[in-house]
């Protein structure tokens, strides 16, 4: 099953709810945690993982063979991304701009493109505390996120319990991240910033056909905007973390919550349990 | 004229707090919000949208089941994995439009997107530029590229002396989109082991692009040992610490009522916020 984490607004939760939620799992099942944050990841902050494997990812960029190119300029037109431009008895690649689509090096009729591998970040996989822990990690510097993510994912263990953590925000690098997840946990805090996040959050997942619960973090009592709206919207809240100046100081020091306060342990548990219930559920009825 | 964009690396560290801080404190400005996948600076501000357009970007693959002959050769091709079962996931194309160039059917066209809308708002504080990305749509680099460019246009017509961005989290595509070419960026960091490992990420976007970057320390209160590891590192690595905001539960109290923390009282982190525009003031002048 996976089980992915994110959140819409950023900053609310999502690496202390998932790496809690995988060392709380971790004794009684096979848990896999994966760092799909890969522009900043953060879960081996709090893990300290032994990396025991990495392997560089590569997008494939053209590379022109100038024996052969007659600068008839067809790549330059398919191109969708303007990632190359052939100007007289030159072709300039923009390795930054290229999605590595493949289709210039397919369509030249001249058959002078090749591709060649263009570095952009690294997956890192080993293991910590009894979890099997994969995470990506985009090069500084490079703009595409995806790919990394897509590698990232090739490591999911189905055999196990994957947990998912996933970059802030509603584009490109959420929607990679979440797709093809059995349930969406999503983060957030009880403040119009993370209300208005969440709900844009919502209408990404329920696009991709995922169902959702909400974990509320920094809960303060009283301050019920998110519980309002999700239960307006038939979204189910599994848990709600309180604002606590411990649980801050533990999350600042790099210690997780099942750690630092194992009574939470069985907290995690019972969302774990929520989760397999609606998710059984649902396969039942499709 | 110059342009400073609020960062983080890490999300939640405080930008767009801040950043409709500055709304209030800075002069002859325009405001922008590139965080086009979550923005949030507009329920500090309550724009009003003077101006209101469409932004279609990227296209996605449509195929005509009517003309299909179901060999798959589009499937086989297709590195986005968009293509399953003969049917496009348009969450998953991302527009490169081989498929459709190769169908020996030619059954295969492509559409555009429209990704989402964006907008030229009146504040009481001066004019905004900000935008909404379509759900699950991506090209948000393109979008805030578009947000920066309108708010150009409209600081210079103005004569406005400053353009002040609310930035995304993370150091990929929007992110770099926001950061080249402006003229400095705040990064905001909070003293935790995430937003340090964070903020020298970051800090390495600022330097390939060659963007000078000061930092603010948020919340330096919570842990002070981070806090003065964070100010060591960036002795260490010539970058200026400008300015050091105490925890305040005013600042929760002032985005639950919509209003920019320095509007709602003159509090410890109100006037922490007030002192790190003077020290960014020097900057613009």
């Amino acid at each position: 099953m996976i089980i992915s984490v994110a959140s819409g607004k950023g900053g609310t939760g999502k690496t202390l709810v998932a790496t809690s939620l995988a060392l709380s799992l971790g004794n009684t099942c096979r848990v896999q945690l994966l760092d799909c944050d890969v522009e900043e990841p953060n879960d081996h902050l709090f893990i300290r993982p032994v990396i025991t494997d990495r392997e560089t990812v590569c997008i494939p960029v053209p590379k022109v063979d100038y024996n052969r190119c007659t600068f008839c300029g067809d790549c330059a037109r398919i191109c969708a991304y303007k990632a190359i431009a052939v100007v007289p008895k030159s072709v300039l690649v923009f390795d930054q701009l290229c999605h590595g689509c493949g289709a210039c090096s397919y369509l030249c009729p001249e058959k002078a493109i090749t591709e060649e591998g263009h570095e952009i970040g690294v997956v890192e996989s080993g293991r910590a505390n009894g979890i099997a822990f994969v995470q990506g990690r985009l090069t500084v510097g490079e703009a595409m996120a995806t790919p990394v993510i897509r590698q990232v994912k090739t490591k999911i263990d189905h055999a196990a319990t994957a947990i998912l953590d996933v970059s802030p925000g509603t584009s490109c690098p959420v929607v990679e991240a979440v797709r093809d997840s059995d349930y969406c946990l999503l983060v957030t805090e009880p403040t119009p910033f993370g209300l208005h996040d969440l709900e844009l959050a919502v209408l990404t997942v329920k696009q991709l056909g995922i169902p959702c619960g909400v974990i509320v973090n920094r809960a303060v009592p009283g301050e019920d905007m998110v519980q309002s709206y999700c239960s307006r919207e038939n979204i189910p809240v599994m848990l709600e973390i309180p604002l606590d100046r411990d649980i801050a100081r533990l999350y600042s020091n790099g210690q997780t919550l099942a750690e630092g306060m194992p009574q939470w342990q069985d907290r995690f548990k019972d969302v774990y349990t929520s989760i397999t219930g609606a998710v059984h559920e649902r396969s039942r009825c499709t | 004229m110059k342009e400073v964009v609020v960062l983080s690396g890490k999300g939640g560290t405080g930008k767009t707090s801040i950043t409709g801080c500055f709304a209030v404190l800075a002069r002859n400005k325009v405001l922008a919000d590139c965080d086009v996948d979550a923005a949030d600076l507009h329920l500090l501000l309550n724009p009003e949208a003077r101006r209101t357009e469409e932004f279609w970007s990227g296209q996605s693959a449509c195929i005509d089941e009517n003309i299909c002959n179901g060999c798959g050769l589009c499937e086989e091709i297709c590195r986005f994995d968009a293509i399953r079962n003969l049917k496009v996931d348009p969450t998953a194309c991302e527009g490169c439009g081989f498929c459709s160039r190769i169908c020996p059917v030619e059954a295969i066209s492509m559409l555009n997107n429209l990704a989402g809308h964006w907008y030229i708002s009146d504040t009481k504080y001066g004019s905004l530029v900000h935008a909404r990305l379509g759900i699950a749509q991506e090209n948000s680099g393109k979008l805030v590229a578009l947000v920066r460019q309108q708010a150009r246009q409209l600081a210079e017509a103005a004569q406005h002396t400053s353009i002040i961005t609310d930035g995304p989290p993370g150091i990929g595509c929007p992110v770099i989109s926001s950061l080249s070419g402006a003229d400095l960026a705040l990064l905001v960091t909070e003293p935790t082991v995430s937003g340090i490992h964070d903020l020298e990420r970051v800090i390495g976007v600022c330097r390939h692009f060659q963007v000078p970057a000061t930092v603010c320390v948020n919340k330096y209160d919570i842990n002070e040992e981070k806090a003065s590891e964070i100010k060591q590192y960036c002795t260490n690595n010539g970058i200026q610490v400008a300015g050091e905001i105490p925890f305040d539960t005013s600042v929760n109290q002032a985005v639950t009522l919509g209003l920019p923390l320095v509007e709602y009282n003159d509090g410890p982190a109100s006037r922490a916020v007030k002192q790190l525009w003077n020290n960014l003031e020097k900057f613009f002048q």
